[in-house]
């Protein structure tokens, strides 16, 4: 049985199902039992499972990060929140050196079993410092599961995997996704780590895409279609470890790859994928790939800075357009917008 | 026969069972000072040699079931605590049989079947590890204790503030261990901290109990330990402890290093002065506890026991090259698989 519900929601149920489970799952992060619950995705769960194993924590990323590796080590299966990803860059170290290693460099003896949340913000004026896209950082670093769901059920189902996978996993939630609603199943729903999700099927063109940029991806799909142009879009759902087979397949198919990434463009994800598409399915390919990525700039604050530095479902329909040698107008979705460029819909009204 | 520390023929004394600890320690580190130089152990090493007195007194006040983390300078943490000796010295030589199975090298050290939980290379980097340890220790309302070692350098890390706040808040079973050897790589305290602070002090300022001590007189060391513990299992939170010490070689290598000009031959012939062996020793011996002759059997009976590591471990397989690439990802099934 499944039924409409949010991102946000899914996420919580997926931590109110696992505790329920498993009395080793603890759940921690600055403003864990606050009123707010971190954008409501932990909300109820001191109530349900107590203070002990849902806490708030002292402002310390680094050491709180390495103190649940510790508790991890000793059987405990934690979930870390931290509401923007900016601020987890001061537990790089324990991350990439304690956790992402363990495993490895003790000849795999005790593994981490650590789910870290990372919040990626947008829009509002987050700024430089409150909306960074760096999930090329952690998918670089061997041992690191990096997921990256996009709709509600895979936030549900994928969360559940990697609160029980053994491995320590970097959870990215993109902001905007949040108050999307979809079908998620009820109960133990589990979404295997890895696999990539196909969104739509079509021979022409694939689209490799992650996160919120599958949200413009799945805008700009009415449009390609009127125009008799039908894409493969895939979504990653999951960074590392990639699902090559997946992408491989579908370039194969359509013989065109356009990445859409929600970071900057230099050494990001999409640079990876173009990379290896291009190494090992270069016969396949009809053209040079192209990718749709974030300049490579800090993300400016002043909504006429930011107005121009997204990009969006209009830029893949003219870039899918270019690369099928068309001119496609994207005017009828600028015309269907009815929110400001910088909040997701109007349901968001700040400040974060 | 090959026996462990803790089945050592003068256990039943509890001043020459700390003096066998020390010698082990130290006969172990000497080995392998004096065959570094073949070049057959290819990593780097960081030798304690100096510093016995606090990994033998804690290693013997801790119960085997409390867990232990350490550092780049962990040989004597991890055998004070009753880590497997050849396996160690295995790990060195980047041997298959290493306790790490040739993966991480004399600055990763793991036994958890002692309960040594493993040592890391970057500074500071197992002290939140090891508050994470005594916060899952209280979580299952056990009486077990988590000794976190770590050196001066160390407290000025931002994770040992973080650590130490959030193991007082939730007066965690974590004992801060910090061996203060007055240096840092090549650097003295006086860049570092500042003059007159000690370093015990601050650390009570921050809510936790706090003492300090002659790191080289074990039976002192292992008294105020064994106090500390008590403390700490009886529900009192954590305990800091300040040890001060002093490493006889330089920082990583086999070699002395007092000619190369950042602290004198003085200094080091004064500490050396205050060895912590050959103070128990004399001791011992001046007071009729131990006979001169007892000192040189049990000198031979270590010496022999390890040279007998050496030549298993000299004589070991490698690590197939293929093993590089395993042990990346534990499997799904890796929990129940253990069990």
């Amino acid at each position: 049985m499944s039924r409409r519900t949010t991102f946000g929601k899914a996420i919580n149920e997926a931590m109110t199902i696992a505790m329920r489970q498993d009395p080793r799952v603890v759940v921690c992060g600055l403003g864990t039992d606050d009123p707010k619950g971190i954008f409501g995705t932990t909300l109820k769960l001191q109530e349900e499972f107590g203070a002990k194993r849902v806490f708030d924590t002292p402002t310390s990323e680094n050491a709180m990060t390495g103190i649940m590796i510790g508790a991890a080590l000793d059987g405990m299966r934690p979930v870390m929140s931290h509401q923007r990803l900016d601020f987890f860059l001061l537990a790089m170290d324990q991350l990439v050196n304690n956790a992402a290693k363990w495993f490895y460099m003790f000849g795999g003896q005790r593994s981490v079993p650590v789910t870290i949340r990372l919040i990626i913000g947008r829009g509002w004026g987050q700024g430089p410092t409150h909306s960074q896209n760096l999930q090329s950082w952690f998918a670089h670093i061997p041992g690191l599961k990096v997921v990256m769901p996009t709709t509600p059920a895979d936030a549900k189902g994928l969360l559940l995997s990697s609160i029980f996978d053994p491995n320590p996993v970097v959870f990215m939630e993109h902001r905007w996704l949040h108050e999307m609603e979809g079908d998620v199943p009820e109960g133990d729903y589990r979404v295997p780590i890895g696999p990539v999700r196909v969104a739509n099927e079509g021979n022409d063109i694939t689209l490799v895409s992650m996160s919120y940029m599958t949200v413009e991806a799945m805008q700009a799909l009415p449009v390609l279609q009127a125009h008799g142009i039908h894409p493969d879009i895939i979504d990653l759902s999951t960074l590392s470890p990639l699902d090559w087979g997946g992408i491989l397949k579908s370039v194969r198919k359509t013989g065109r790859l356009l990445v859409l990434d929600t970071s900057n463009e230099s050494f990001s994800a999409s640079a990876e994928i173009i990379a290896r598409v291009t190494t090992e399915a270069f016969g396949s390919l009809k053209q040079a790939p192209r990718r749709i990525c974030l300049p490579d700039f800090p993300s400016p604050t002043s909504p006429s800075l930011s107005a121009g530095f997204y990009r969006r479902a209009e830029d893949i329909v003219e870039t899918v357009g270019q690369m099928m040698g068309r001119t496609l107008s994207s005017e009828s979705i600028r015309l269907q917008r009815t929110t400001p460029h910088d909040v997701p819909g109007n349901w968001f009204k700040g400040p974060f | 026969m090959v026996h462990t520390l803790e089945s050592n023929p003068w256990q039943q004394d509890h001043a020459a069972d700390l003096l066998y600890r020390m010698k082990w320690i130290r006969c172990i580190e000497e080995t392998i000072a004096g065959k570094y130089g073949e070049g057959k152990m290819r990593c780097p090493v960081h030798l304690s040699i100096g510093q016995e007195a606090v990994s033998a007194a804690v290693g013997k006040a801790l119960r085997k079931e409390d867990y232990a983390v350490s550092g780049h300078r962990a040989h004597g943490h991890y055998l004070g605590k009753g880590g497997d000796p050849q396996a160690m010295l295995a790990e060195i030589y980047g041997k298959r049989s290493g306790c790490a199975r040739g993966k991480g090298g004399s600055m990763h050290l793991i036994d958890e079947t002692v309960g040594f939980k493993g040592s890391t290379a970057i500074v500071g980097g197992t002290i939140p590890i090891g508050v994470g340890l005594g916060y899952s220790i209280s979580c299952r309302k056990s009486d077990q204790v988590s000794c976190v070692f770590f050196g001066d350098g160390a407290v000025e890390e931002g994770a040992f503030y973080e650590s130490a706040n959030f193991a007082a808040l939730h007066k965690l079973p974590v004992l801060f261990l910090c061996e203060n050897n007055f240096y840092s790589v090549y650097s003295s305290l006086r860049p570092r901290q500042p003059e007159g602070r000690e370093i015990y002090k601050m650390v009570e300022g921050m809510g936790i109990e706090s003492a300090q001590g002659d790191g080289n007189n074990v039976l002192e060391v292992f008294d105020t330990v064994a106090s500390a513990l008590k403390d700490i299992r009886s529900g009192r939170g954590p305990r800091f402890l300040e040890f001060k010490t002093y490493r006889w070689r330089e920082h990583c290598g086999p070699n002395f290093d007092n000619d190369i000009g950042y602290r004198t031959e003085e200094e080091y012939l004064s500490w050396k002065a205050r060895d912590p062996v050959a103070q128990l020793t004399s001791d011992l011996i001046s007071k009729n506890q131990l006979y001169p002759a007892t000192v040189s059997e049990m000198d031979g009976e270590i010496q022999s026991q390890v040279d007998q590591f050496f030549t298993f471990v000299e004589n070991s397989p490698f690590p197939d090259p293929k093993e590089a690439y395993q042990d990346l990802f534990a499997p799904d099934d890796f929990e129940r698989s253990r069990l």
